[in-house]
């Protein structure tokens, strides 16, 4: 049983180390996601919702799915710590 | 359970500086489209506060102040504030989280997009205040029908 995670972490990490190869270097401007959507967000921002904080522009209105998402992650978090914490029986 | 701290220094402390951390905090939710901050870094600054007075002051000051039954509904109602922000414009035409669809006609349209990152934060604020503090309060062995 050990030996199988083992195993399996070993595969994980060599996928992992295999797709890394296809990665653009970190930085490179014509890499796709410096050349898709996050120059019209920087662009953008402050003429479309009048907010000088790009970062806040992004998060809470170009991807806000993403962090409606981190939202309900920190409340299951919330929810699933307290069913753990508040054992069964006390009421 | 967690009794309160015996020193007269620390309760003089924490009952002089817990309304400037709040204060702060609502700053940092306030302005998070200003400055740096915003509705994750404001709700933790709040939610310290609240522990401070758990800790400092002892539990029966915290029950009367805010007591731990509020928060987990404070979470579940930040989330909701979120989600319903979002819905509203699905009312009016436009795409769900899509702020310029929200009714508010006298103002133009960047304005009702910043408009709804601020409210979206407070949604977001109320939900971490009340996920670490219930977090906090049940590590700290407050049960459910006390």
């Amino acid at each position: 049983m050990r030996l199988l995670g083992v195993v399996l972490l070993a595969l994980f990490v060599a996928v992992v180390l295999l797709a890394e190869g296809d990665l653009p270097p970190r930085g490179d401007p014509q890499a796709p996601a410096n050349t898709h959507v996050s120059p019209y967000y920087l662009e953008h921002a402050i003429e479309e919702m009048e907010t000088p904080n790009v970062v806040t522009a992004t998060l809470a209105d170009y991807r806000s799915y993403d962090t409606l998402g981190e939202t309900v992650v920190i409340f299951t978090a919330g929810l699933a710590s307290l069913l753990i914490l508040t054992r069964g029986g006390h009421r | 359970m967690i009794r309160r701290y015996d020193s007269v220094i620390v309760n003089f402390i924490t009952r002089a500086l817990v309304p400037f951390i709040q204060l702060f905090a609502l700053y940092v939710i306030a302005h998070g489209h200003f400055s740096p901050g915003g509705g994750f870094q404001g709700g933790a600054i709040l939610a310290a506060s609240v522990l401070l007075v758990r800790l400092a002051l002892g539990r029966p000051v915290a029950e009367r102040w805010l007591n731990h039954q509020i928060m987990r509904w404070l979470a579940a109602a930040g989330v909701l504030i979120f989600a319903g922000v979002g819905l509203i414009p699905l009312l009016f035409g436009h795409n769900y989280l899509d702020y310029s669809g929200l009714p508010l006609w006298d103002l133009h349209d960047p304005l009702r997009r910043e408009l709804g990152i601020l409210f979206v934060e407070i949604g977001v604020g109320i939900a971490v205040l009340g996920v670490l503090v219930t977090i906090f309060d049940h590590l700290a062995g407050w049960r459910r029908d006390v």
